[in-house]
């Protein structure tokens, strides 16, 4: 068959790529071969206008055991305990098929955990939806949420965390990002190199059918008006396969059986057996007969692109075969050797004997194309908002107006659609400002947020990047954990387009700063370029999973109030930033100016200072100040606790608006015992760290002097309506 | 007290119920659902979780396992039998337990912690608990909306086979505080001897007060009194 243009561009590859191709490999592809370069090289598999970018995040340290490049990060939390961790988008599938492509989501990232030897812990994810107004938006959102609660019900995970997000960016490119968690003893960690020739490559897992063929690539390009076409393209998950998948895998991990091992995710069978003989720097043959297959006469194209779940490769040491295969009998799953490793430096593609493909394994990996593609510098606005020019509206109106928002309402409607609870080791499920997970069997625990601001990041990409990473920081330490690490997924539009370029570039940027100066290494992640249809871009959405560790889990923090007469203190200093802000968002419709300004310093001293608090046991309950401001962030504890707090009126800053609204950075409400106070104050005092002693918890009403005065039942109420309304 | 817990593909809160077994001092063991033969026990535990990924029908397949038939004849002659969630609906799947557990009403899964009341406190059970004791308990599943046929309803009432009832926290048993549409709230069943208890409810999660609360306890100990 000769490969027309036509052909070519099908493929997703542009004209110079084909000849790059046909360079490297001093020959015509045939069509299977086309097909694996394309697998290998789309923006999904290849990183092509990202690499560039990525390799400037930090991420190194002493708590660092793998970086990125692996399956999955994987940090130290002492005692040999790892925690193995990553987070990965399914955008492209979920807008298309939403149950489908958001349970194979979850179902994706939980293989990246498990292949690495770790039993997953904890299941997050990040989702962002269309304006509720969009006729799309209601079924996309039940789909997904019951799609991710599908695969993580059913395999026994708990959901614990994450976060739910509607903006009109969205409409045509919903974003689902999942994250997992998994615990590994640090001497029994497993990586996808592939070491020695004339090793057994191993096929485990469920059969290959003809779903997800070219999925990588449906990933790697923008939607148009015909993205139903793409629904083919999407994978079908089985969760109950998977958790049969994960026992057996981590039944065999037990001793020494495996070389290496990768599972078989985006381009299927083509990455994994390309990603180990490219690390191991060896070549790979594959006898394509042996494949279990679910469908009738597939032919090796549609084996070697096919995205069928649950599958995994795997690399044996010499004659243990025959054991690996018992575990994998009595899970009932394919265990078939279907090639072995060599020294040729090729992937060769056999068929009944005959040779079908061969291309050199650096071809498709070293050699896929890198693009240093074009990029601008976001125009700063220096747009100020006067309050005096805008209709008057009082504090209980505005604030109402927030927490009754699509955005702010309570999630329950979702949370409780996700089993938290299973492993009965979560000491703090969602609804606080971070997840905690206790480590089975031992004291200690890791706590797990993720987070995003992509409003930030659109109106400012590198204070955006700096912020987020902030907030995810600020988060793990609201739940007394200290942060260790972060995985990325970085969400945005098309990067051909310089702008957008500069979108990513330039978060980037943020992202790295405050990842250094935090000591916050990014240790895995994924890029997801292409979020857009018709030439509409998504908001830069990139969204930071964060994990610390708590290392004697006696009392779990939290947000809930926990008596009245507590004395209560924000720390960190209030400017009244409103740009950006949710209040002018909700309220105003007005979507302008600078976000507010990140201080690393302060953000680095706040934070320990208000860790050492908790770690004294002074604290009662804490809530980092994020989205809508003080008063939204008071409003949180009392709704969650059935507190109230009578909040005095600020002295320095006359605009109440701004006071209270404001959305500056670096800064948590602490409840303190009162027999604490002049301890804590003194602390601070100390160590320098700017507070206010507010006013204090009372039982039944929110008030603050002279302003407001609610029942927080009613509050409650207000947040608890919108989803069970929509 | 020997304990044995029943494994199937798909299972997912084995663990979580061996874990409160030991921490409880059952001696406990995991048996296969291919085994054949089940070891010596006084308690059998058929946990939660998606046993064969729920297809066909939650429970069905299980009900036909290989194992099953062991469970079957040991509950036959006075073995206990605990079915949790999933375990429950196997149970109902055995013919040991009468009724089944239908789709939620609202059609949606269902994590939350919810409040039951403890409807008979006389049994192998819960004779540690308060009569009408109110207990905070986790509960998630697609399918725990308990229906029956009249006669086995009224026969339930007058045997005092209710085991557990949804209800608030005043303890009143209304439809408000019904989660899933479970007939007349029931959330658990016994066996006309008493020696086989389902219920949807998951008192594994709840013997730990730096993850829940420990209204599960009392379960455990019972069995073992």
């Amino acid at each position: 068959m000769k490969i027309t243009d036509q052909i070519v561009e099908k493929h997703g590859l542009k004209k110079e790529e084909f000849e790059k191709i046909k360079n490297l490999l001093k020959r015509e592809p045939n069509l299977l071969e086309l097909g694996i370069f394309s697998a290998m090289w789309n923006e999904h598999c290849s990183y092509k206008s990202s690499r560039l970018h990525l390799k400037n995040l930090p991420t190194k340290g002493k708590q660092v055991i793998q970086g990125p490049g692996e399956n999955a990060g994987v940090i130290d939390i002492g005692d040999n305990d790892a925690i193995v961790f990553k987070i990965e988008s399914h955008n492209h599938p979920s807008f298309i098929e939403p149950y489908q492509g958001a349970a194979t989501g979850v179902g994706g990232i939980l293989r990246d955990v498990f292949t690495m030897g770790a039993r997953p812990i904890a299941l997050l994810n990040s989702i962002h939806f269309g304006s509720p107004n969009h006729f799309k938006t209601k079924s996309l959102l039940n789909g997904v949420v019951s799609g991710i609660g599908g695969y993580g019900n059913c395999i026994g995970i708990p959901t614990v965390a994450g976060e739910t997000k509607f903006d009109e960016s969205y409409n045509e490119n919903i974003l689902v990002n999942a994250m997992a968690v998994g615990h590994a003893d640090k001497d029994k960690i497993f990586y996808s190199k592939a070491k020695g020739v004339n090793k057994s490559v191993v096929y485990v897992g469920s059969k290959t059918g003809r779903d997800g063929i070219h999925g990588a690539s449906m990933a790697s390009a923008e939607f148009d008006d015909n993205s139903d076409e793409k629904k083919p393209t999407v994978q079908v998950g089985d969760p109950f396969t998977e958790k049969l998948l994960m026992e057996a895998c981590l039944e065999l991990m037990k001793d020494n059986s495996i070389i290496s091992i990768q599972d078989m995710g985006a381009a299927g069978l083509t990455s994994s057996s390309v990603e180990m003989a490219s690390k191991g720097s060896l070549g790979i043959e594959l006898e394509l007969e042996k494949v279990p297959c679910r469908e009738e006469n597939m032919t090796p194209y549609e084996m070697m692109l096919s995205e069928s779940q649950e599958r995994m490769l795997i690399i044996l040491n010499d004659g243990r075969e025959k054991d690996a295969k018992k575990i994998f009998d009595k899970w009932d799953l394919d265990f078939v050797v279907i090639g072995k490793t060599t020294n040729s430096n090729n992937l060769t593609l056999k068929y009944n004997n005959k040779v079908e493909g061969e291309i050199p394994i650096d071809a498709l990996a070293s050699e896929a194309p890198v693009y240093d593609r074009k990029w601008v510098r976001k125009k700063i606005s220096k747009t100020k908002i006067d309050l005096k020019k805008l209709k008057k509206i009082n504090i209980e109106d505005a604030l109402i107006k927030i927490i009754s928002s699509p955005n702010h309402s309570n999630k329950s409607w979702i949370t409780n659609q996700f089993d938290q609870m299973v492993m009965s080791d979560t000491a703090l499920k969602s609804g606080s400002d971070g997840a905690i997970i206790r480590i089975h069997n031992k004291d200690k625990a890791i706590a797990v947020s993720v987070d995003s601001s992509a409003n930030y990041c659109k109106s400012h990409p590198i204070t955006g990047g700096k912020q987020i990473v902030c907030e995810n920081w600020r988060n793990l330490v609201s739940v007394g954990a200290t942060p260790l690490a972060i995985t990325n997924c970085l969400n945005f539009g098309n990067p051909e387009n310089e702008k957008i370029m500069g979108e990513f570039a330039e978060c980037l940027e943020g992202i790295k700063e405050a990842c250094e100066f935090l000591n916050y290494p990014v240790v895995s992640g994924n890029v997801s370029f292409y979020n857009g249809t018709n030439k509409k871009n998504i908001n830069p959405t990139p969204v930071i999973g964060g994990v610390g560790l708590i290392k004697n889990l006696s009392k779990p923090m939290n947000l809930k109030f926990k008596k009245d007469n507590s004395v209560i203190l924000l720390v960190g200093k209030t400017f009244g930033h409103l740009e950006q802000s949710c209040f002018l968002r909700e309220n105003y419709s007005i979507i302008d100016g600078m976000p507010p300004e990140v201080n690393l310093l302060n953000e680095k001293n706040n934070g320990e200072n208000v860790l050492k608090l908790v770690h004294d046991n002074l604290v009662l309950s804490m809530h980092d100040v994020s989205s809508g401001g003080l008063i939204v962030a008071l409003s949180e504890m009392s709704i969650a606790s059935n507190y109230g707090v009578k909040i005095n009126k600020p002295k320095k800053l006359t605009n109440l608006l701004e006071y209270f609204f404001g959305e500056d950075q670096s800064r948590y409400v602490l409840e303190i015992d009162p027999k604490n106070q002049l301890k804590v104050e003194k602390i601070l005092n100390e160590n320098n760290i700017y507070f206010e002693n507010i006013g204090f918890t009372q039982k039944d009403y929110f008030e603050i002097e002279g302003e407001l005065k609610t029942n927080v039942k009613d509050l409650f109420k207000t947040n608890n309506e919108w989803y069970n309304i929509y | 007290m020997k304990s044995s817990v029943i494994v199937f593909p798909g299972s997912n809160c084995d663990r979580d119920i061996a874990v409160a077994l030991e921490k409880m001092q059952f001696k406990n063991q995991m048996v296969w659902h291919k085994e054949t033969k089940l070891p010596k026990s006084d308690l059998i535990v058929v946990p939660g979780g998606f046993s064969y990924g729920d297809y066909l029908r939650s429970g069905a397949i299980a009900g036909k396992s290989l194992i099953i038939d062991e469970v079957i004849n040991a509950a036959n002659k006075g073995c206990l039998v605990l079915g949790i969630c999933n375990g429950f609906q196997i149970l109902t799947e055995t013919g040991l337990l009468k009724g089944t557990l239908l789709r939620n009403k609202n059609l949606k899964f269902i994590n939350k912690d919810i409040k039951i009341k403890v409807t008979n406190n006389n049994t192998k059970f819960t004779n540690k608990y308060q009569k009408a004791q109110i207990l905070k308990i986790n509960i998630a599943h697609n399918e725990g909306n308990f229906f029956t046929d009249p006669n086995h309803l009224k026969e339930l009432k007058q045997k005092d086979l209710i085991a557990f009832e949804y209800c608030d926290e005043n303890g009143e048993v209304n439809e408000s505080s019904n989660p899933n549409g479970s007939l007349e709230n029931i959330a658990g069943i016994y066996n006309d001897k008493k020696n086989i208890l389902g219920m949807m409810p998951h008192p594994e999660r709840m013997v730990d007060s730096l993850v829940s609360n420990k209204d599960g306890v009392n379960l455990f100990l019972s069995l073992l009194n």
